[in-house]
């Protein structure tokens, strides 16, 4: 039976990300009662003034961190997609950090074991996007993503056959 | 224990490469707060009176303030720098937001007092407790922004933040400016030269401390508030055209200097709107970190000549490199800005001079040799960013153009004293004093010199609260009321664009520094740390040999009437205006008529310890 993604995960629109880092303290402060970027399970990129993007976990369908861990410390849920990590078994070897390609799991600089976003199960709702001011992020999954590029790439297209009409 | 602050303040003596961390004085923290206000009166114990500003003794003090490094919208993330201006010769101070001010606060500093002179280019290296001295050689002569890249790619980590000169500020440009995140300048006074003078390239810093504040609940609570408040109007400008608004505002007004102070309305001032930035350049609108309003246009030129220049852009730059200097080109002004960030001038100052040196020029003060072959005409772009070039290189007639208005303006003499538009050698800002009298009397006393964030006073004159064109008394009383609240923002430190959302304002000042802090701060004890602050401004000047003679104007402010049809035809301020207004204004703060703070009022704000600075001045 053919079933829609329902894996839902935070994601950064690019065009409206002003790189302010409000998810960052929002985050920080939520998990560890702090604000510290280091603590922050979403990270702001900003490559220059123009390009500024907030990454975190994608809950990959696949997840190479899970695979990449020698001591099964990293299991993926099935119904959330979320991936947990097990506290006793993980050792902070980093091989999962390498094997993410968004850098979106980490060292935490105190418990010195990894963490990544969790969706805040316990809170309800990221709290990084309850905080966003410019609302740029939201929780998505992969199939409203392709809809809306879809839709996106489609707008274009009109619109460049409306410039050349004129 | 207190929050808020670290509660610790770092030396560094650049000559020897020793550090040391001493506490904060507490009383100091209520009482001066933090930003401006720590770091005018931390200076003054750190130095000693007539100091030369660009000698090793005159101490560069780097401050965060007490909202620095938590999520507070606009506070979170600005920092400042003090010392004696190589301007002014007193009141050296500049602001600058971004994401540098969090790092320090996340390093454990409220404070860092740099002292002495590195024997050769260094740069300091702040990673938490560990502070030191780093070779810069192959950082000299880069743009700040290029500093900052070789800087994060030396010490390998991409989150280190860093404030850096340029090549104005190695060869002691007094227009200098400090730069961090690219296109954050602590502009005025030219403390970039400070640094320089320093042997300093730039301070990196990598934080790893958590911040936490005094009532975490009630602080988030409000944070959420204030979230909202910024999306409402007081917001409004900043959010959508952002300051470049004020283009057609100051120019249907009469009050927006064009071609150095000869006219008060811009022709060109369509061309150069706001409207047509935004629709024609701004590329993106970003902000800095912990902010919910975000105002950083970001402006792309896509053709021509200047094609590819990347900058930020606000009123003030885009006026001083446009109508100031009779410039009618965005690209053109986008590249003079451009030019500024990367040689680290402070860009209103090097647009103010660009338009004195095609003053000068049209007046055949300057010959075309002179000025190394450029046509210097009023309106020609390609010359207003040729010599914008010279200036933060120093090179050919730039070299003395760097020194500011007025330093130039007495090296070339024959009338060009007169035709630099300064105030205490810091140069004018976008309004046109003559025919806003309120304006006037608070760039007239602003302890840094011409400027318009010291006070704010111009809100009065163009909302039309009074007659902009008289000057009578009680202006006095609310330039002094728009002063204790400005220093107050810049010690706190949050940022001047989000001033409106603080719709209760010193009530709302101190709930916050109180939830923050932890410490309790009613809104009239704030508003008297406000007042304080600006005393010890003036103290700063007062001990440095300033006084009432340097409560000025620039000279055609003074001299030559707004020639202009339309509302502001024949303003200028009379110097029997000037003396009606600054009497008024002493009056108000309760100084002597020479613009000395009594005993009497220092000890009523518990500045017992600076008496000294008065004692035999008092009339």
């Amino acid at each position: 039976m053919v079933k829609i993604h329902e894996r839902k995960f935070v994601s950064a629109d690019p065009e409206k990300c002003v790189g302010c880092q409000v998810c960052e303290y929002a985050c920080s402060m939520t998990k560890d009662k702090a604000f510290n970027p280091l603590k922050s399970r979403i990270r702001v990129v900003r490559i220059n003034q123009l390009v500024n993007l907030a990454v975190t976990c994608r809950l990959c369908e696949n997840p190479p961190c899970v695979a990449a861990c020698p001591r099964d410390a990293l299991t993926q849920s099935e119904e959330t997609g979320v991936i947990n990590v097990d506290k006793d078994k993980c050792n902070g070897c980093g091989w999962c950090i390498e094997a993410c390609d968004y850098g979106a799991i980490m060292l935490h600089p105190e418990n010195k074991i990894v963490y990544v976003c969790d969706m805040c199960k316990d809170k309800g709702e990221p709290q990084c996007v309850k905080w966003c001011p410019e609302e740029a992020l939201e929780v998505t999954t992969s199939d409203v993503l392709a809809q809306k590029a879809r839709i996106t790439a489609v707008k274009k297209l009109f619109q460049e056959a409306m410039k050349e009409k004129k | 224990m207190l929050h808020g602050y670290s509660s610790r303040v770092l030396h560094i003596d650049l000559a020897t490469g020793e550090t040391h961390v001493e506490p904060l004085n507490e009383d100091y923290a209520k009482k001066y707060i933090g930003g401006i206000g720590l770091g005018m009166r931390m200076w003054l114990d750190h130095s000693k009176a007539g100091v030369e500003p660009l000698s090793p003794e005159n101490p560069l003090i780097l401050a965060t303030g007490p909202i620095s490094g938590t999520m507070w919208p606009t506070g979170g993330n600005g920092h400042a720098f003090v010392a004696k201006s190589p301007q002014s010769y007193g009141v050296g101070e500049a602001k600058a937001h971004g994401s540098f001010g969090t790092e320090l606060k996340r390093a454990g500093y409220d404070v860092v007092i740099l002292k002495g002179k590195a024997e050769r280019p260094v740069y300091i290296w702040i990673d938490d407790e560990s502070a030191q001295l780093l070779d810069a050689s192959h950082l000299w002569g880069k743009s700040p922004g290029e500093t900052e890249d070789a800087i994060r790619e030396e010490l390998g980590d991409y989150y280190i933040r860093v404030a850096a000169i340029g090549m104005a500020g190695e060869k002691l440009a007094r227009t200098a400016c400090i730069i961090n995140d690219k296109t954050r300048a602590a502009g005025r006074t030219g403390l970039g030269a400070v640094m320089g003078s320093k042997n300093l390239k730039a301070i990196a810093v990598r934080g790893t401390r958590d911040i936490t504040v005094a009532k975490m609940e009630e602080f988030l609570e409000f944070v959420k508030e204030f979230h909202e408040r910024m999306k409402g109007p007081a917001a409004q400008k900043y959010r959508a055209l952002g300051t470049v608004e004020n283009v057609l505002v100051h120019n249907s007004l009469s009050c927006m200097p064009t071609r150095n102070y000869n006219n008060s309305r811009f022709e060109g001032a369509e061309k150069v709107s706001g409207e047509n930035l935004n629709e024609n350049y701004v590329a993106k609108i970003i902000g800095c970190s912990s902010c919910a309003m975000r105002c950083e246009h970001m402006c792309v030129v896509a053709e021509g000549p200047y094609k590819n220049t990347m900058t930020r852009m606000e009123y003030e730059t885009l006026w001083a490199l446009g109508p100031y200097c009779g410039v009618d080109r965005l690209d053109a002004i986008i590249k003079g800005m451009e030019l500024s960030n990367y040689y680290g001038i402070d860009a209103i100052s090097a647009g103010v001079i660009v338009g004195f040196a095609m003053d000068c020029y049209e007046r055949g003060i300057l010959t075309r040799e002179e000025l190394d072959g450029i046509d210097a005409r009023f309106g020609n772009a390609e010359a207003m960013v040729q010599l914008v070039d010279k200036i933060g290189k120093r090179e050919g007639i730039g070299n003395i153009l760097a020194e500011g208005v007025k330093v130039a303006g007495e090296k070339i003499g024959k009338g060009a004293e007169n035709l630099g538009q300064h105030i205490k050698g810091v140069e004018v800002t976008g309004y046109d004093l003559r025919c806003l009298k309120t304006a006037a009397l608070g760039f007239a006393v602003s302890f840094r010199g011409a400027d318009h964030n010291r006070h704010g006073a111009y809100a009065f004159d163009v909302k039309g609260k009074v007659n902009r064109l008289v000057a009578e008394k009680g202006r006095g009383k609310m330039v002094k009321g728009m002063e204790d609240s400005y220093t107050v923002i810049d010690s706190l430190i949050v940022c001047k664009f989000s001033r409106g959302t603080y719709y209760k304002e010193f009530e709302d000042m101190a709930k916050l520094y109180t939830l923050v802090t932890g410490i309790e701060m009613t809104p009239d004890e704030l508003r008297k740390a406000g007042e304080r602050i600006n005393n010890v401004g003036r103290l700063f000047n007062v001990r440095e040999g300033l006084g009432r003679k340097d409560d000025t104007l620039p000279y055609k402010v003074m001299h030559v009437p707004i020639p202009d049809e339309g509302p502001s035809k024949g303003a200028m301020v009379t110097q029997a205006e000037l003396d009606l207004l600054l009497d008024d204004y002493y009056e108000a703060r309760g100084w002597t008529r020479e613009g000395v703070p009594t005993v009497e009022k220092l000890k009523e704000l518990g500045m017992d310890d600076l008496i000294h600075i008065v004692e035999g001045k008092e009339e």
